[in-house]
């Protein structure tokens, strides 16, 4: 294990049903540092949101194993689990109005003792986190009122509440307009910029070259190349996972500002 | 600043949001220019690596209202409309007593003059009107806890408690009763447990759908009540049409008019472990209501805490239908009105629901008390008052909560 790994994926298989008889990830190895921002791409259906279920835990490994510092999660409570991961799903609506403020301190749920009480602390944490994303204003509004970008940016809250080491993301873009995709993003380069390990699953291998420290690109239920963004999205590399036609080329957006982009070709 | 990290590492020793420890910012494509996010983010690092200090997060805590909370004015209007509710079934009835001698009655009985106390008054007072009073309370507040506690371990804002087959459960055991001609107590006890059996069968079906619980147990309730109500078919259809069947149906349509003492204290242990453990897990429901791998990725053993909210709501159902037949719709009306009231917080949703299930039902039962000369099943007034009731509900809601 090197030096200041957080989290070690080794020979991982998983898959759904019982025993995992339908196999979806294939052992697959990788590891993520702290501080490190890692997207995972590849095809629909090529096990990406499987790994992610396996990494936090949700899905039990049929092989392999996953570390936290060293620490096997597979022997972990889920209390223990939280502290590790938070998980930051696409934004949904829940069927019932809760208040953003009572949204984003479900965070402390690993936190808290059995009666439930939330301390000062607790609400702290939380409040830095909503400040954070700049969205104390809208603290106490119901979050089913919000608009998808807002949302999005509560639940990044609440994971942040939960002051774990990773963050995970499974697809947080997908819902989301043009400008709260710039927005969420950001905030998600921001936050990996301050300390956090970030890893999310995204379609968007612009978004990738836009965040990402490091890309795992995976296919088939196998990790086929893992490396920088500037390493692993090639042209070749896109034609290859995606079966499509698009350049990656290098575009200055300003005099001196060089940023690299996918470009279909139809 | 003393933050309780787990276990510290190098980077985690400030893993606070916003309380990142002071160090380089990683290296950037290019410099950003001000006003873009990247500007931002480096500007936001500057500023949240600054320590609070104690004062500041006092002021911060101080301003802070995190979670919702029950005003003090809607706590007194939910006591008061409790208390007067209360006072006011305690008068009204075909034994019709004015305050002035019920206050007269319970008077002489707390200072110890037994001689003054007209004991038909006495009669009507502790045996029949008091403790109907109180089962009629606790049932109300039971289905509507219940209730509310499955809409949203459910996720779903159309649940009632009798979704897992609760109260077909119970209504088999009590038709199987009184087929048999069994006593009153005996009744109670098959009811209750073929509700907890009921409910008992559907979580065991539901390990074999594994892929997603909550649709397998929703699967497991349809076909457990389906089987509870055909088996229930069955016995009406071999009771004795001229004297079985009619007691059969009426037990159906539920009544609390022949509670008694008894009733009272059998169901008041079960009731109050029911209530106690629902009432524990309001946190773990608000969590649960986002979906079962939320909740999970945010700590929480779903399993156990979904097989606990089943067996309080179950216990309290059971015991609910045991004692007065079957009552719908509280569990579904009453958990919206308590949202309307007081938000969507299970932790203050849960004691509001407690306490406008009890009003509601003790005014409902006063109603099937007075409105005609014969009592009318409570079972079918609140279906009837439900509806209404559950539509004006709705269309305020849709304008948007509180």
């Amino acid at each position: 294990m090197s030096g200041n790994s957080l989290l070690e994926v080794e020979g991982l298989k998983c898959g759904y049903g019982r025993k995992n008889h339908v196999e979806i990830v294939h052992g697959i190895s990788f590891s993520v540092q702290i501080d490190e921002f890692v997207c995972i791409i590849g095809a629909n259906g090529c096990g990406k949101t499987t790994t992610l279920k396996a990494l936090m835990g949700l899905l039990p490994a049929s092989a392999g194993e996953i570390t936290v510092f060293g620490r096997n999660i597979a022997h972990m409570t889920e209390k223990e689990r939280a502290k590790h991961y938070a998980y930051i799903p696409q934004a949904h609506t829940p069927p019932f109005p809760f208040v953003v403020s009572d949204v984003v301190i479900m965070g402390r749920t690993p936190y808290i003792n059995r009666l439930a009480r939330t301390t000062e602390h607790d609400r702290l944490v939380a409040y830095r986190a909503l400040e954070l994303l700049g969205i104390c204003d809208i603290a106490d509004k119901p979050y089913t009122k919000l608009s998808g970008g807002q949302q999005q940016l509560v639940l990044i809250a609440r994971a942040l509440t939960q002051q774990s080491d990773i963050l995970i993301m499974d697809e947080p873009t997908a819902s989301l307009d043009f400008g709260n995709q710039q927005l969420v993003l950001s905030r998600m380069r921001m936050l990996s910029k301050m300390g956090k390990a970030v890893v999310m699953v995204t379609h968007d291998p612009d978004h990738a070259l836009f965040c990402a420290d490091r890309v795992i690109v995976m296919d088939e239920g196998r990790v086929i190349k893992d490396g920088t963004s500037d390493d692993c999205i090639t042209t070749e590399m896109l034609h290859h996972i995606y079966h499509t036609n698009a350049r990656v080329v290098d575009v200055e957006v300003e005099p001196g500002r060089v940023e690299r982009v996918c470009v279909p070709l139809l | 600043m003393a933050f309780k990290i787990p276990f510290t590492t190098k980077s985690q020793k400030e893993m606070v949001p916003g309380m990142p420890e002071a160090r380089e910012p990683a290296p950037y494509r290019s410099t950003p220019s001000p006003g873009s996010d990247d500007y931002l983010a480096n500007e936001l690092l500057i500023e949240s690596s600054k320590k609070f200090d104690k004062a500041d997060e006092a002021i911060v805590a101080a301003n802070l209202t995190f979670g919702s909370k029950v005003t003090f004015r809607v706590k007194i209007i939910i006591v008061t409309a409790l208390v007067a509710v209360f006072c006011a079934s305690f008068a009204l009835g075909k034994y019709s007593m004015n305050p002035l001698d019920l206050l007269l009655t319970l008077w002489y009985n707390l200072v110890g003059a037994y001689d003054l106390v007209d004991p038909k008054m006495e009669l009507v007072i502790y045996n029949i009107r008091l403790p109907r009073i109180f089962v009629v309370m606790l049932v109300g507040a039971a289905l509507a806890m219940a209730g509310a506690s499955f809409q949203g371990m459910f996720k779903n804002p159309l649940t009632s408690p009798d979704l897992l087959g609760a109260s077909a459960g119970a209504s088999l055991g009590a038709c199987i009763a009184l087929l048999l001609n069994m006593p009153g107590e005996l009744v109670q006890l098959l009811a209750f447990c073929g509700g907890m059996v009921a409910v008992g069968m559907a979580v065991w079906l539901n390990r074999y759908v594994d892929y997603d619980p909550i649709l397998g147990l929703v699967l497991a309730g349809i076909l457990v009540s389906t089987l509870f109500s055909s088996g229930m078919s069955l016995v009406k259809f071999m009771a004795d049409a001229n004297d079985k069947l009619p007691t059969i149906t009426f037990w159906l349509m539920g009544s609390f008019a022949t509670i008694n003492g008894e009733d009272f204290w059998r169901c008041l242990p079960a009731m109050i472990l029911g209530f106690i453990i629902l009432l524990t897990q309001s946190w773990k429901l608000n969590v649960l209501s986002f979906g079962d791998e939320e909740a999970r990725a945010m700590g929480i053993n779903t399993g156990r805490t979904r097989l606990l909210v089943i067996f309080a709501s179950t216990l309290i159902t059971s015991v609910s239908v045991a004692v007065a037949g079957i009552v719908g719709w509280i569990g579904l009306v009453i958990p919206h009105l308590a949202r309307a009231i007081v938000g969507p917080n299970y932790k203050v949703l849960l004691p509001a629901a407690m306490f406008v299930g009890a009003v509601y039902l003790l005014i409902v039962d006063n109603i099937a008390r007075l409105i005609a000369p014969v009592e009318i099943p409570i079972g079918i007034l609140t279906a009837i008052l439900g509806v209404p009731f559950f539509v004006i509900i709705f269309k305020r809601n849709m304008k948007g909560w509180k």
